[in-house]
């Protein structure tokens, strides 16, 4: 009955706190783990806001999103961060997510003005590849070629819907018929993005769907100059990763000033070698070494949170029809 | 037969039946409930049903069909190291998922030794993905629980009947027909329809070794509607078919198990003296170093990534490794108590009750499970803090159907053999368990713990729907690892994971074994 203690021990340590304001702000679980941002973002809030800051971890995106619906007006979350632009439609659509109040001059290829939803971070998806092969241009050439590639899986993987929209973004119309020259590429489909690195990393596949930033890991954390990301000639898609305040917040000003916080150089800089991410503000300090070496896409693509909504449900039917073939 | 007299009541095991029971279509309905607007059945969510299906009966086919000769073999040889290797054979089943089909791919994989193999000599590499890697993965992980099932129903054949056997000369046939065909017989099909139901709820093998969306099983529906339409009603009702058909397939199976049984014996040693010939001998001897192979040469591709990754791992693996061990060593304890009253219950007769609820626990969907004690829990008390129980009972009813599995057979020996003698003596209640029935299922208690702790120890469960940043079980630690890059890292957590496990199952199936050893 061991766990039982520490849930009490849990709770009587909350009992003992219940002077300092908490704010709870839920978050997808890599970003609470010891190797990623969390502790130090909770370490830096909680030095200046005179407040316990709670991050609790929701697997992913769009578990985050079903968690905080489920749970709904009564929900003990102040904070949401971790939605992309891909959920926040259906996000904002719920009526649970209250406007916020920051005003940053974000360093994002796309203009920003949403006024419900903060970007903390963003990067390119792009297919990461070992850097002594070349990889191809575009979604065309790459279909041509026998190079094998591992995916993700869009109705279970945020990577893999962004993949879907990528190809919808750069080739509307035409779409099913790209995902058709792709179907014989494609290796397997995984449920999540560590199912598809962990087979790219064991030689299953040429290239994998991950992120522009993935090689600065391999390079900053583990020494290794050997991974590259391709950047294809029509564009390669974004991901922007936001936070909101919860409507039914009981903690409004702390929920607005973490949101603050979270566009200073005191987040910011936290977040390259943590999330391994763009951050959405640079911080002063700049990037850190190593980021200079990524390779850079001369073209975002982005569809706009209300028009991923529409294209989402189509695009999908096409991805599996061309994919089940 | 209720009202026949009987030296221990089933009110218990029908109550944990019920208790079961009321989990799993609880949180059904709890979900259900929760639904807003919803949609029914798609067509691809009847391509997804067929697809699960097919791939559910040809794994579960193949899987028992090659446990067969595999349990056989290992039943009537004695041989050094025969209870390591059955040990070890347990481990695919005990591993987390995404460890074992690395594992699995290092071996089997378009880049794997196989392939590498095939290469030497000019050959293409294997294509490893589809129906058939499907299948594969799915064999991998079960052959190990389907030969230790077969095998404890041969060494549950009691040594007078062998004992008589050889004095009436039977030769291999005789032993095949008057034996061994009728033991299967009882046993196979409850096995099948366990496999059967571990296999309609896979997920990331099918999709991963699947190669692509037409391997689409009902659980990424479920979760894609859940995660992508957040379409509750769907979600559930789609857990609903899955049921049903899972719960429909366990009733035919068990229905078709059949045959008297052998009776009671006086728990001798098992000495055998079929099988010598040497058509016999070389038969087992293929067919324990086939299975030990296909086992063991993955199992020991995750150990060597493993032993890469162990240097660089973090503090806090350790911290999870220890709240793993308490997880798994509470959820066994949960599971013993649910499925000895309840395969006590099936000993007595009433079998439908017991054995369709023990397996509706896999029937169910663990996403759905989850979700639902989520929407239960959630306005009494922070489902974050109750992480840890939620989990350890969670795992406990996931392991009840093997449970069952392994306690009937052996309750239902004992009752029938000693039933009259207890009542005439007046043994009835707690001194017929404690004299009677606990000392003669040792060994399957001990099995019994063994695999549902391991289970536990393995699972990545509904910890993850619940996770406190201050509490993480070791395979979710593994995932994180994962999902942040640290691939080394993470498979030297997945070998500690791995040691730990069989750690414990070892030391918890040892304590029962006595009987089964010559």
């Amino acid at each position: 009955m061991k766990y039982l203690f520490i849930a009490a021990g849990i709770l009587s340590a909350q009992a003992v706190a219940a002077e300092t304001p908490e704010l709870t702000v839920y978050t997808y679980d890599s970003f609470v783990a010891d190797w990623g941002p969390g502790p130090q973002v909770e370490a830096a809030f909680e030095a200046t806001c005179g407040c316990d800051l709670k991050l609790i971890g929701v697997e992913d995106g769009a578990a985050l999103l079903a968690r905080v619906r489920l749970e709904g007006v009564r929900s003990e979350a102040d904070v949401v961060l971790g939605l992309d632009t891909n959920l926040t439609t259906a996000a904002a659509a719920t009526g649970l997510f209250a406007e916020h109040s920051v005003e940053a001059e974000y360093d994002l290829p796309v203009a920003w003005d949403d006024p419900v939803f903060v970007p903390f971070d963003w990067g390119y998806f792009a297919f990461v590849h070992n850097a002594d092969v070349t990889a191809p241009a575009n979604f065309r050439a790459l279909a041509e070629s026998d190079a094998k590639i591992v995916i993700q899986d869009p109705r279970s993987s945020t990577p893999g819907l962004g993949l879907l929209l990528w190809v919808k973004a750069a080739y509307g119309e035409d779409a099913p018929e790209v995902w058709e020259g792709l179907s014989d590429n494609v290796v397997t489909v995984t449920k999540g993005w560590s199912e598809a690195y962990g087979l790219f990393l064991e030689g299953e596949a040429d290239m994998v769907l991950s992120y522009t930033t993935s090689p600065a890991y391999h390079l900053i954390a583990e020494d290794d100059p050997t991974k590259a990301a391709a950047v294809f000639d029509e564009g390669n898609y974004m991901q922007v990763e936001v936070a909101a305040k919860l409507a039914a917040t009981d903690q409004p000003e702390l929920a607005d000033q973490f949101l603050a916080f979270m566009v200073s150089d005191a987040f910011q800089s936290i977040i390259p070698t943590t999330n391994w991410m763009y951050p959405a503000v640079t911080p002063a300090g700049g990037l850190p070494d190593g980021f200079d070496t990524l390779a850079q896409p001369g073209k975002a693509l982005l569809l706009t949170a209300d028009e991923a909504a529409l294209a989402r449900d189509a695009a999908l039917d096409e991805w599996l029809t061309a994919l089940s073939q | 037969m209720a009202d026949r007299a009987q030296p221990v009541s089933t009110r218990w095991g029908l109550g944990a039946a019920a208790l079961v029971a009321a989990l799993i279509f609880g949180t059904l309905v709890a979900v259900a409930m929760r639904a807003e607007e919803g949609s029914g059945l798609s067509s691809s969510d009847w391509a997804a049903l067929r697809f699960t299906l097919v791939q559910a009966v040809l794994s579960a086919a193949i899987s028992v069909g090659l446990a067969i000769p595999v349990a056989r073999a290992l039943a009537r040889r004695r041989f050094k190291g025969r209870q390591v290797l059955i040990t070890l054979m347990g481990a695919p089943f005990i591993l987390p998922v995404i460890v074992a089909i690395l594992g699995l791919l290092e071996v089997f994989g378009r880049a794997g030794w196989v392939s590498a193999g095939l290469g030497l000599i000019g050959l293409p590499p294997v294509r490893i993905y589809g129906l058939h890697g499907v299948v594969l993965a799915h064999v991998f992980f079960n052959l190990p629980l389907a030969t230790r099932l077969i095998l404890q129903g041969w060494q549950e054949i009691p040594a007078e009947r062998f004992r008589l056997a050889a004095q009436l000369g039977f030769g291999a046939r005789a032993m095949l027909w008057r034996i061994e065909v009728p033991m299967l017989r009882r046993v196979v099909p409850g096995v099948l329809a366990v496999i059967f139901a571990i296999c309609m709820t896979s997920f990331a093998v099918a999709l991963t070794l699947g190669g692509g969306p037409k391997a689409t099983t009902v659980e990424l529906a479920i979760y894609q509607a859940f995660r992508f339409d957040f379409d509750l009603g769907r979600a559930a009702l789609l857990s609903g078919v899955q049921l049903v058909l899972t719960g429909g397939a366990a009733l035919l199976a068990l229905r078709a198990a059949t045959g008297a049984g052998f009776g009671g014996g006086q728990d001798r040693m098992v000495h055998r003296w079929d099988g010598r010939g040497r058509g016999a001998r070389a038969l087992d001897f293929s067919s324990i170093a086939l299975g030990a192979a296909f086992l063991l040469l993955p199992l020991t591709a995750v150990v060597l990534s493993g032993l890469k990754g162990l240097s660089d791992l973090p503090i806090q693996v350790f911290s999870s490794a220890l709240i793993s061990v308490g997880v798994a060593l509470v959820s066994m304890v949960l599971t013993l108590l649910l499925a000895l009253p309840m395969a006590v219950a099936v000993a007595l007769g009433r079998d439908k009750i017991g054995e369709a609820a023990g397996i509706l626990g896999l029937a169910a969907s663990p996403l759905v499970i989850g979700t639902g004690l989520f929407i239960i829990i959630f306005p009494f008390a922070n489902p974050t803090t109750l992480a840890l129980p939620v989990t350890a009972l969670v795992n406990a009813v996931m392991a009840l159907p093997f449970a069952v599995r392994i306690l009937v057979p052996r309750a239902r020996q004992v009752v029938v053999q000693y039933t009259r003698l207890s009542l005439s003596l007046g043994m009835v209640g707690w001194p017929f368990i404690r004299r009677v029935l606990l000392p003669r299922m040792r060994a399957q208690i001990g099995f019994t713990a063994g695999l549902a702790a391991a289970l536990s120890m393995g699972d990545l469960g509904v910890i993850a729907l619940f996770a406190d940043p201050e509490v993480a079980t070791l395979p979710l630690q593994v995932f994180r690892l994962m999902g942040s890059y640290q691939t080394d890292a993470a498979a030297g957590a997945a070998l500690i994971l791995l040691v730990l496990s069989m750690g414990i199952f070892w030391a918890l199936d040892r304590g029962g074994r006595w009987h089964a050893e010559a």
